[in-house]
């Protein structure tokens, strides 16, 4: 399935924000994850709402491959059930009077009673949910709860899944766990998928695609580690907020963890790691970059890069300076700092990095 | 005991409660999910037989019913009968004198139901009367039971209406209430004592049934997940 929506809409309320979305386009290949990242009050879940019928947009468009969704100049509006999607409401929304197996087989109406047996058990089985089938939305855990919302929703094989932060109604600890289970069960489904998060781990760890919104508006759109990278503009590094984010992959495994991003090899801590992973992305905060001038001090810092200062750019008190050290790395420096450094465009310095500060994000 | 007028309040109020759940039900949901400017037009219409006095809604009820009024004579065409001091009319003039009893408790309870599960049920393909048959509705019974319960009960205790609209009829018009009042006129206590008593206890009945579900359903389904 190559289609891809494309929407261009605005929503208002009524003495309320003004939603908008600018020519956003969430490819529907499979498996694909579009990401909606941005701060709450963003225009997040209105969006995904717009997309999932249950908000009308007061003009433009949307479409889904050839069909027409919303078509302001032409009054049409797809209701959300001729869509043929599987939307995810943040708390779930699981029908308090059905047990398990009924919340799960609810949108199978008019199939066959063997057929949709099957589809409900298969389901369950692939989500661990085979001993639950009897029990009611109340006796079930958090993320019990989830993972019969995700069944239920995917059980009737929609053509686009929209959740709406599926992570945020958890504890830390299950979020955590959680989180590769669901991008593990989201490749598995084979649907594509639009995620709404304001999760910074959760957006690079799940996303293929990333849009940032921010006011109300999609304002940037792309791989997450280029989005994060580099912000196209202010607002747009203001929702991310600053960071150098890389594609890597892990080398080697031991009491810390040796990451190759390029080249340069990098420590960091395994932490929450789960054994086996290869493909990562390495945060690292500005404000956690060292720079030092000279050479053969011994430091702590288990990274000490060789770098070259390609700009310096003043944000308040701050300066920012964008490094290169066989990657791009900004680092976050005081004023004063930048002046007894003599920091200047082109000067080499070395950048030193702790390990913890090494941020990996499994992808 | 008057036992003419007490089986014919029973017939009135089982026939008028029949009668107005099958009204009160799209019009309460109607109330509960319309966004219209206008619904508190509707809203006020419904409302009104709770503040008005029964003499001037029997009244309105009565010119409406007249041979003059086009309803009226639309009646007499279609079955030959008038309106007017007749079981019918006594019909007629009771559901619209019980629909706030109907309809405010149903819309209560729609509007008690999450949207967030009507919409769930949307995004799984359920159209919107598919939606009311199986989600609203089941998470809303307690709000319809209260309905049905108290327009039964308000019908069987109904005095000022029937007497404009339908008179003192013994065994056509005559109800329990009327009953009451002519018993009292006739200085008959024992009679009025009687009824009065059994008029008491089946309304305390009927109530104490409605308080005992929705005590009872809170307890079976928690409002919060």
């Amino acid at each position: 399935m190559a289609s891809e929506i494309v929407a261009r809409f605005t929503r208002q309320f009524i003495n309320g924000p003004i939603i908008s979305a600018d020519n956003l386009r969430v490819a529907c290949a499979t498996p694909f994850l579009t990401v909606l990242f941005g701060s709450s009050g963003s225009g997040k879940t209105t969006m995904l709402r717009c997309l999932a019928g249950l908000e009308k947009p007061d003009s433009g468009t949307i479409k889904f491959g050839d069909e027409l969704w919303f078509d302001s100049s032409t009054s049409v509006f797809v209701p959300p059930q001729q869509r043929n999607i599987g939307y995810l409401s943040q708390d779930y929304a699981l029908f308090p009077h059905l047990n398990v197996v009924h919340n799960i087989g609810y949108g199978l109406r008019g199939l066959p009673a063997g057929e949709k047996a099957v589809r409900v058990t298969e389901l369950m089985r692939l989500l661990g949910l085979e001993e639950f089938g009897r029990r009611f939305p109340r006796e079930l855990s958090g993320g019990q709860q989830q993972r019969v919302a995700l069944a239920r929703a995917v059980v009737r094989r929609p053509r686009l899944l929209l959740l709406d932060e599926p992570l945020a109604a958890l504890d830390t600890p299950v979020r955590t766990r959680l989180r590769g289970e669901l991008r593990r069960l989201l490749t598995q489904f084979g649907i594509p998928t639009v995620l709404v998060t304001h999760d910074r781990t959760e957006a690079l760890a799940l996303g293929d695609d990333l849009v940032v919104m921010d006011n109300g508006k999609n304002i940037q759109q792309g791989p997450p580690h280029e989005v994060f990278s580099r912000p196209a503009s202010l607002a747009a590094a203001g929702a991310v907020a600053v960071e150098t984010v890389l594609p890597g992959r892990v080398v080697e495994v031991g009491d810390l963890v040796t990451v190759a991003v390029g080249t340069i090899k990098l420590t960091a801590l395994g932490g929450d790691l789960p054994p086996g992973t290869a493909g990562v992305y390495v945060c690292i905060r500005a404000e956690d970059v060292i720079l030092m001038r000279g050479e053969g001090v011994r430091s702590s810092p288990r990274n000490c890069l060789p770098a070259v200062v390609r700009s310096l750019v003043r944000e308040g008190p701050m300066m920012r300076i964008d490094l290169d050290c066989g990657f791009p790395l900004a680092a976050l420096l005081t004023k004063q700092a930048c002046e007894e450094l003599e920091l200047d465009k082109s000067l080499q310095v070395l950048a030193l990095i702790k390990a913890p500060n090494v941020h990996l994000i499994p992808h | 005991m008057d036992w003419n007028a007490i089986t014919l309040s029973l017939r009135l109020a089982g026939l008028t409660t029949l009668i107005l759940f099958f009204l009160g039900l799209p019009l309460a949901c109607w109330l509960a999910a319309s966004r219209r400017r206008w619904k508190f037009l509707v809203e006020s219409v419904v409302a009104l037989p709770l503040v008005l006095p029964p003499t001037v809604l029997g009244f309105y009820i009565l010119l409406a019913m007249g041979p003059r009024s086009p309803i009226g004579r639309f009646y007499e065409s279609l079955t030959g009968h008038v309106l007017p001091f007749s079981f019918q009319g006594l019909l007629v003039a009771s559901v619209l004198y019980s629909l706030p009893f109907t309809v405010q408790p149903f819309a209560a309870a729609f509007k008690a139901v999450d949207c967030k599960l009507v919409e769930a049920s949307w995004c799984l393909g359920q159209s919107r009367v598919s939606t009311f048959f199986r989600v609203i509705l089941p998470l809303s019974w307690p709000g319809v039971v209260t309905g049905v319960v108290l327009s039964f009960a308000h019908t069987i205790g109904e005095f000022g209406v029937v007497l404009m609209v339908g008179g003192n009829l013994p065994g056509v018009t005559r109800t329990v209430s009327i009953s009451i009042y002519d018993s009292m006129q006739s200085l008959d206590y024992a009679a009025a004592g009687k009824t009065s008593l059994l008029l008491l206890l089946i309304s305390f009945a009927a109530l104490s049934v409605t308080y005992t579900l929705q005590g009872n359903f809170r307890l079976l389904w928690p409002q919060k997940l």
